[in-house]
């Protein structure tokens, strides 16, 4: 990868910082309303995830959407004036913080019902193999989307129809306020991948060149084999689960700014 | 016209549909090569295969989630749900997914599907299989209804709703595939949200839609015999409600009964007699009645299943009773 592009994938990710903690301060002020779940200390997943992909590639996230919208090609002004309730919005002010998409950008949705939009990925990538391209969708979700039925007759689904979807599993190691031990049956989430007979792969998501390698791999394969795969991707919120949350679960230090990166990266080792 | 049943109208719409448009396919459970549980897809399989007819696993959430998504990416998709019962199943995708992505995401995404599914009592199928719960799904902006009672109007709506850019739920009643009557052959088209006159009378208001219509025009009969007149207004569509027939019978006839096959409380007779009031209240003469499900879950047992659905003399009684 070039100097170009390598500053272009480190603008992305600090610009999302940015855009979110201003999001924060407004949330603050009163000027945001509703749920708002920040994606700080998961830039890189999906700046990596989203660099890989070609533009007719599909992309459909959960409700924790800004960063992965800002990475789809959606401005920070769109994002922003979504989050304040302005027609000039990605969705004109009727989604809010957990609704950002694009069709032009083939962003298509954050989703807020917890795993709902796994089938939804699934009829995308349906949708492409009846027009008989071989278009990938890149479906994201948390580590606590994988313990809900929705997950599962989504991947088996793909599986049985040999539909072009990319599972991404963003294990950030809490569904809310609990752990991955305390709420699914395997901790390491791409065993659940093995049980549909689908191939996957977990990579460190605190490293974006890591996380863009593994994507390209993956998307080549789903698109050339004409399979899905799935991805777990490990990483770490450093916020709360959203802008109400008492954090009063956690085992794992708070990370400390610019210090959080390599000491979180040493999980996924 | 040729007299055709119920089934052979859908069956024709859908084929009709299927052979006009590409981008037409049918998924669910049993559709292909079982030929449908209720045989509404026999011979589709053969004629179109297995790109166009798709057999699914037993898996709601599968079935209607991903048939929102290849919706939204241009198909028409008809999802075929085995019974209205299970679509509780994939109740998120139903009323919370399909009828919301267009307007909460600004009008970007369209959702052109259509879901049918086969409902109602009267075939000893316990508590879970026989349901009426259509007031439920009506209650939610974003999703149209339709229920018809006569094979015409099946053929018609069905073939507007898979043209139609929003989500449609289309209810088909599990013991009236084998109703016959006269439907066009070919093109014929019916818009939804309209509610049409059944049999014209003078005497009073039977508001009612799908098996209610057969019960109701029963109904009319008897009443005709001792000289009343009923005015039939079937509903066709539940949401959106055309109200318009409904409240010119009313101000001729100044009394209603209203008559569905789900339960009382909450339904589409409580809908449609409190519209009536707040329309047309100069008008009312008679407390307006419903008639309906007895509130409880219905039993197997046939003699009590059929005490607990609505029937003819229910009809007749309640006609009677606004007419004191």
């Amino acid at each position: 990868m070039n100097k170009e592009r390598l500053l272009d994938l480190y603008y992305q990710m600090v610009l999302i910082r940015r855009v979110e903690e201003r999001g924060a301060e407004l949330y603050q002020a009163g000027k945001i309303g509703g749920f708002m779940h920040l994606y700080i200390g998961q830039e890189a997943v999906s700046t990596g995830l989203i660099a890989a992909r070609e533009p007719r590639d599909r992309v459909i996230t959960a409700y924790r959407d800004h960063g992965v919208a800002i990475n789809c090609g959606i401005s920070a002004n769109e994002v922003m004036a979504e989050l304040l309730g302005k027609v000039t919005g990605t969705s004109k002010g009727k989604g809010g913080s957990m609704h950002m998409a694009s069709v032009e950008k083939n962003m298509w949705g954050g989703h807020a019902i917890v795993g709902g939009h796994l089938p939804i990925a699934s009829g995308l990538a349906l949708g492409d193999q009846y027009a008989g391209n071989d278009n990938v969708t890149i479906c994201m979700f948390g580590d606590g989307a994988t313990n809900i039925g929705y997950f599962h007759e989504a991947l088996n689904l793909a599986k049985t129809w040999n539909l072009r979807v990319l599972w991404v599993c963003e294990n950030n190691q809490y569904g809310m306020g609990t752990a991955v031990e305390r709420a699914s049956a395997v901790s390491e989430i791409r065993q659940k991948a093995e049980g549909y007979g689908m191939k996957n792969e977990r990579v460190d998501g605190m490293d974006v060149l890591a996380v863009y390698e593994a994507s390209k791999k993956a998307i080549d394969y789903v698109r050339t084999e004409g399979k899905p795969y799935m991805l777990e991707i490990m990483t770490y919120r450093f916020r709360g689960h959203s802008m109400g949350d008492p954090e009063r679960y956690r085992t794992l230090p708070k990370p400390v700014p610019n210090r959080g990166w390599k000491s979180y990266s040493r999980m996924c080792s | 016209m040729a007299k055709i049943t119920m089934r052979e109208a859908i069956s024709q719409a859908l084929w009709e549909e299927m052979e006009r448009d590409p981008a037409v396919f049918i998924l669910g459970e049993e559709v292909g090569v079982w030929g449908g549980t209720y045989a509404v897809t026999k011979g589709f399989y053969d004629h179109f295969g297995p790109e166009r007819i798709k057999d699914t696993p037993i898996a709601e959430n599968a079935i209607i989630g991903a048939a929102i998504g290849a919706a939204m990416v241009g198909q028409r998709p008809i999802a075929e749900l085995m019974t209205i019962n299970f679509a509780f199943s994939a109740m998120d995708y139903v009323v919370n997914q399909a009828p919301k992505l267009h307007y909460m995401f600004g009008g970007q995404f369209r959702v052109p599907l259509v879901i049918r599914a086969v409902g109602g009592g009267g075939r000893q199928l316990g508590a879970t299989h026989s349901q009426t719960p259509d007031a439920v799904f009506a209650h939610f902006p974003g999703l149209k209804v339709v229920s018809p009672g006569t094979p015409e109007d099946a053929k018609g709506l069905l073939k507007t709703a898979i043209r139609s850019d929003d989500p449609v739920l289309f209810l088909e009643h599990a013991t009236m595939y084998q109703v016959r009557g006269e439907v066009p052959e070919g093109e014929y088209l019916l818009p939804i949200g309209k509610s049409k006159i059944q049999r014209p009378g003078r005497d009073v208001t039977i508001v009612t839609y799908a098996k209610g219509l057969e019960l109701s025009l029963k109904a009319a009969d008897e009443l005709a015999k001792d000289g009343v007149e009923a005015e039939i207004v079937d509903l066709r569509t539940l949401r959106p409600l055309d109200m318009e027939p409904v409240l010119e019978s009313f101000q001729k006839t100044n009394r209603a009964v209203i008559v569905e096959e789900g339960w009382k409380s909450y339904g589409v007779g409580a809908e449609v007699s409190s519209r009536i009031y707040e329309q047309a209240f100069d008008y009312v003469d008679a407390p307006i009645l419903r008639v309906a499900q007895k509130e409880v879950p219905l039993p197997y047992n046939r003699t009590l299943e059929q005490a607990a659905l609505p029937q003819v003399p229910d009809i007749v009684a309640a006609v009677k009773e606004v007419l004191k």
